[in-house]
């Protein structure tokens, strides 16, 4: 018996009231929420730790150290399962909480302690110079980091945090163990219900691809559109 | 070249009648090779598993013990071989069409696309949806769930089942997936699922290996409810009424429900878990009936 191919199940009514390829345009849609939303929340608190780890108060570089320690060092599923089992037993009033927000903030912090890495990476490159250069001028330390030090740095991580931003396409797939509706979950229950595992799983697949590359593309945009002749990552 | 023609047509002559005598009927299979195969599964607690000595056992197990003897005795061989195989859900079809397999007593569900490619005898077990709660809480049916969380095992047709009877009745209910039944059950125990919906049989064995069995109670009419029955090759009718005669009699005389007492509602291996699974309406109505019917 050869193998042949059947895309029409995609037209099919699955019986809840959608098309197969309705359901996968809305997993798509959940995928992609929790990926952007876990993003922000990443991009807002890595980039935070990243600055507290490189100013002079040992105090806030001992917060930064310990947030990233924390949160790099345990593997992203145990955190997920961490936020929506464990920690809503200990704190009641987070049971209430739907498990969209938890998943969030578990990606979402376990993608900020490898932000705040890499962060503290580009601000670590300028030379001291820099910094010692803003103070001289009479700016403030806040004032240095926001007009000296973090437009350099940026601009020099980019390349890494399009990596972490297309990482967290891809890792948003965990939030199926807390029963997001996303695309992972659509394909382990559409193959079932169809018995056409191949074709399920190759449209999940493409769409996880271009979403990723999607997602790259509009870094490498926004990486021409912010570069400065002369620094490190500007116009060749 | 004559030599040759002559070589191939004398290998034919040999090869030929084994290829017809490779005929369907099982009793006369068994009669000639001297061996029956039975098919096992490794985990389909209580029908047909391995227990903690990697030895199959079960109520299915059993029962075709007791139809092996049966074919010791109309094939006259009271030495017959009796070969094990373990299959899975993917290949005990294919492997009983092509005569690997001559009997499997495991939790195949009866139903009519199936009865395409195999034949079944009578329906041995019943099993439907059903609701796995928190003890205390009314649930009759689907219905009393309107409105609320109610979580199944993703890949499952229960999944499916509770899915489209909340679309077509407009129940409602927030359904949710879990990555697989202890996960679910976890659910409903923290509180974040109000119901697991799931094969009873099922239920009734995560309800007795929990941590309490007491915090959980199986309820719930069952929904969509299908037979499990012990699965032959088809066009076989010999065979098939040695089957179906051995589950009668077993019926008849009262040692079916025994049985069913005994792998259903006592401690069984490996762990000596009781399932306290009691008889369902519809197994009670079929020791009378003795049907084959499939599900839809």
């Amino acid at each position: 018996m050869t193998f042949t191919w059947n895309w029409q199940i995609f037209l099919q009514q699955n019986g809840g009231g959608q098309s197969y390829l309705a359901w996968l345009m809305s997993a798509w849609g959940w995928t992609m929420a929790v990926a952007l939303c876990s993003l922000l929340v990443a991009l807002l608190v890595g980039s935070l730790m990243g600055i507290l780890r490189t100013t002079p108060n040992k105090a806030l570089v001992l917060l930064g150290n310990a947030w990233t320690e924390l949160f790099r060092n345990i593997p992203l599923l145990v955190q997920v399962f961490l936020w929506y089992h464990v920690i809503p037993s200990i704190f009641v009033s987070l049971r209430a909480v739907p498990s969209f927000v938890l998943v969030v903030f578990a990606l979402g912090f376990f993608t900020s302690s490898r932000i705040s890495e890499q962060i503290k990476a580009g601000i670590g490159s300028l030379s001291q110079g820099q910094r010692h250069a803003g103070l001289a001028l009479g700016l403030t330390l806040p004032q240095t980091y926001r007009y000296v030090l973090l437009p350099m740095a940026f601009r020099i991580v980019i390349p890494p945090l399009t990596s972490e931003s297309m990482n967290i396409i891809k890792n948003s797939s965990v939030a199926f163990a807390v029963s997001i509706a996303e695309l992972t979950m659509f394909a382990m229950q559409a193959q079932e219900e169809t018995a056409r595992g191949i074709e399920i799983y190759l449209a999940v697949t493409a769409l996880y691809f271009v979403s990723a590359f999607a997602v790259n593309r509009v870094a490498l945009y926004i990486e021409s559109r912010v570069q400065v002749p002369g620094m490190i990552g500007g116009s060749k | 070249m004559l030599k040759h023609t002559l070589g191939i047509t004398c290998l034919l002559a040999f090869v030929m009648p084994a290829a017809l005598a490779q005929s369907p009927m099982t009793l006369d299979k068994v009669k000639s090779s001297g061996t029956i195969t039975v098919a096992y599964r490794d985990s389909s607690i209580p029908f047909s598993y391995l227990d903690d000595k990697a030895q199959p056992v079960g109520f299915g197990w059993e029962i075709c013990g007791r139809i092996v003897d049966e074919v010791k005795k109309a094939t006259g061989q009271s030495n017959l071989k009796v070969q094990t195989q373990s299959v899975t859900s993917a290949n005990r079809i294919p492997l009983l069409m092509n005569g690997t397999i001559d009997i499997e007593c495991g939790s195949t569900t009866n139903n009519s696309e199936r009865q395409k490619q195999v034949a079944f005898a009578i329906n041995y077990f019943y099993t439907g949806t059903r609701f796995l709660v928190k003890a205390g809480t009314a649930v009759s049916s689907l219905d009393d769930l309107k409105g609320k969380t109610v979580v199944s095992t993703t890949g499952t047709t229960n999944y499916k089942i509770i899915r489209n009877l909340n679309e077509e009745k407009k129940l409602g209910i927030d359904l949710i997936g879990a990555k697989d039944h202890a996960d679910s059950a976890l659910l409903v125990q923290t509180g974040r699922a109000v119901a697991f919906g799931m094969d009873d049989i099922l239920l009734y064995g995560l309800k007795a290996s929990a941590a309490n069995p007491a915090e959980f109670a199986v309820v719930g009419e069952a929904i969509q409810v299908e037979p499990y029955a012990i699965m032959l090759r088809k066009d076989d009718p010999a065979f098939k009424k040695l089957v179906d005669d051995t589950l009668a009699g077993l019926m008849k005389s009262g040692e079916f429900e025994k049985l069913y007492k005994k792998w259903f509602m006592s401690p069984i291996p490996p762990k000596g878990i009781n399932l306290n699974a009691p008889l369902s309406k519809e197994l009670l109505d079929n020791i009378k009936k003795l049907s084959d019917k499939p599900a839809a």
